[in-house]
């Protein structure tokens, strides 16, 4: 299974890429393989403020659907728009394309996990 | 019966398909009545329907072909957890279709239809008994709507103690039933999630963490999804309880408790049953359903009007109710599914209801037996009315997928059991046999399971084109869901034919 090591996770497995204030959002390779063919990405609007630990949005595969949980606080400054027609990419391509919103994070991003630590969380 | 058709019936054509122009179903006579002008008498007729045009013969190879393409509990084992897919005896259909049941009207007053009445009563009774509630209503029509119903009354029973805002979020653990948030969400109540512990249990230490005077219940399904009974329930109600909140039982996996334990009697406020589960009334298309719930006092002056009731020993209908939460229902629910479900438990009798869990829990037990060396069980402790087993050693070792063994056992005869529920079990395959299949079924089933087991190391691929003995092979799920297509279109709207 995929876990770079440049990310923070989530238990939750949510992974993280902090660019300066802007934290990079998605699932992780393990997760888009636990849930299999992902067909709908509900995704909140820009502007919106999430808490960390608060759901911000859902995924549906042929399975189940999924919530997915924000690993920081702060507010969506962007949604990737791609997955409206193709949210397979999310599958194919999760640290990448299959990217899920973009946060300005407002204060500390506490209690993530690193790669060898999710990596253990995992196995 | 390995790999090979098990049916050798070619895909059915649609009877739109079939049709042709000018070809009719019935003779009728020639009309000895003068014609009238259609057009002239309604002012506009349409000129055409795009029925499907076929003679009577046609209709009925067209349908009794398609009767022979579907898989129900009369043709085979259908082992799908958490439906208790049991017998529907048949003498329920002959009480249902007795013209004194079926050609009432909904509208008829309820002194003109005393035995009707004594029906509903009769069903409340025994379900009361059973179950350990003080009040039954039978009027929700599915298990998701007394499930709701139940969290309405919970909700005015809030608001009648000043508690209704601040108490605005509901807990279910991550086993639930994903029916359980979803009727909290439509409620407008957060919903929380509680996790299980190691043993399969509700986690109490989380549980405790989450109780505070925002909570204004819990939803727990017991035994729970993973086919569990929780040993720690009469203290996760008490625990609930002392923190202001109610506890509802998601009554689905009922069939485990008839006639040995009662949910009434473990400190439950309310819980819905479906009797299209436990007590044998049709599911889905053969239905409708019946999601009666069961509540204790305290809820009662909320009930859903009307209540039926005995006053003076007549039967009578009770509307008169100024802190009810109103109608859910037309009428009384569902009333014939409440005459088939009348007829199984006197069919039954009091004295051998307990005969129905004690098999259900049996059946299942020596399923999880059987394959524990194939298919072991996510938690390896007794089970109840259905086992939840994991595939996960293949679909790491082999690349087999829990969804790969269910398709292949479509070839060996068998309706595949649940699969990926609940959630927190990864390849879940949850069996639910219920107390209606013998042991000689149950050991075909098992034996197929071991075999497709042994497949899936040997020869994983035979898994993976599984199905290959029905008119259709292995579906698209991803691109049913994406490319949603279910209507058929005429040649004159420019598609198919």
């Amino acid at each position: 299974m995929n876990v770079p090591a440049d990310l923070k996770y989530t238990s939750s497995h949510e992974w993280v890429k902090m660019e300066g204030d802007i934290a990079t959002i998605g699932i992780t390779d393990h997760a888009q393989s636990e849930l299999g063919d992902i067909v709908y990405v509900d995704l909140p609007e820009v502007g919106r403020a999430v808490k960390a630990g608060d759901t911000f949005g859902s995924i549906e595969s042929v399975k189940t659907v999924s919530d997915v949980y924000a690993p920081v606080s702060g507010e969506v400054v962007e949604v990737n728009g791609m997955l409206g027609a193709q949210s397979e990419v999310v599958n194919t391509d999760p640290y990448g394309k299959g990217y899920l919103v973009k946060i300005k994070v407002n204060g500390a991003a506490d209690g993530l996990l690193d790669a060898a630590a999710y990596t253990a969380s995992i196995s | 019966m390995k790999g090979q058709a098990v049916r050798s019936v070619p895909l059915p054509k649609l009877i739109f398909e079939k049709s042709r122009k000018g070809r009719v179903g019935c003779n009728v006579p020639v009309a000895d009545t003068p014609e009238v002008d259609l057009k002239a008498a309604l002012g506009q007729v349409r000129e055409e329907l795009h029925l499907p045009e076929v003679s009577e013969l046609e209709v009925l190879r067209h349908f009794t072909i398609l009767s022979h393409v579907n898989y129900g509990i009369e043709t085979g084992f259908y082992p799908l957890g958490s439906c208790t897919m049991k017998y529907n005896p048949k003498i329920n259909e002959r009480t249902a279709a007795l013209p004194g049941f079926s050609m009432l009207h909904p509208m008829q007053p309820a002194s003109m239809i005393p035995g009707a009445m004594e029906i509903l009563l009769g069903v409340q009774d025994m379900l009361k008994e059973i179950t350990g509630f003080d009040y039954i209503t039978l009027q929700p029509v599915a298990g998701a709507h007394g499930e709701m119903t139940c969290l309405m009354l919970i909700r005015a029973y809030h608001e009648s103690r000043g508690e209704g805002k601040q108490r605005h979020t509901i807990l279910v653990p991550d086993s639930a039933h994903g029916t359980n948030p979803a009727s909290a969400a439509r409620c407008g109540y957060d919903v929380k999630s509680i996790p299980t512990d190691a043993d399969g249990n509700t986690d109490l230490k989380a549980l405790e963490a989450a109780l505070d005077d925002s909570i204004a219940g819990l939803m727990l399904t017991n035994p729970s999804t993973l086919g569990l009974f929780e040993p720690n329930i009469t203290k996760i109600c008490e625990m609930v309880h002392k923190a202001g909140g109610m506890v509802f039982c998601d009554g689905a996996n009922m069939n485990a408790m008839v006639g040995t334990t009662r949910p009434g009697d473990h400190g439950f406020d309310c819980m819905h049953l479906n009797l299209h589960k436990t007590f044998s009334t049709p599911h889905g298309g053969g239905g409708p359903g019946c999601g009666a719930i069961g509540i204790k006092s305290h809820l009662e002056p909320f009930l859903p009007v009307p209540i039926v009731q005995r006053v003076d020993g007549k039967p009578s209908l009770d509307w008169h109710r100024p802190h009810s939460i109103g109608r859910v229902s037309p009428y009384y629910g569902q009333f014939l599914m409440e005459v088939r479900a009348y007829t199984y438990l006197r069919a039954y009798g009091k004295e051998k209801m307990h005969e129905i869990s004690h098999y259900a829990v049996l059946n299942a037990n020596y399923i999880k037996a059987r394959l524990k060396d194939v298919l072991p069980a996510a938690y390896d402790r007794p089970c109840m009315h259905e086992c939840v087993l994991t595939a996960e050693k293949y679909k790491k070792q082999h690349g087999v997928r829990a969804l790969d063994i269910s398709k292949r056992l479509i070839d060996y005869g068998f309706h595949p059991p649940t699969n990926y529920f609940p959630l927190i079990v990864p390849e879940a395959m949850m069996i639910e046999p219920t107390e209606t299949e013998c042991k000689e079924t149950l050991d075909a089933f098992c034996d197929a399971m071991i075999e497709i087991c042994t497949e899936a190391v040997n020869d994983p691929d035979l898994l993976h084109n599984a199905p290959t003995s029905q008119i259709v092979g292995r579906l698209d799920e991803t691109k049913a869901v994406k490319e949603l297509d279910v209507r058929w279109r005429t040649k004159r709207e420019g598609v198919k034919v």
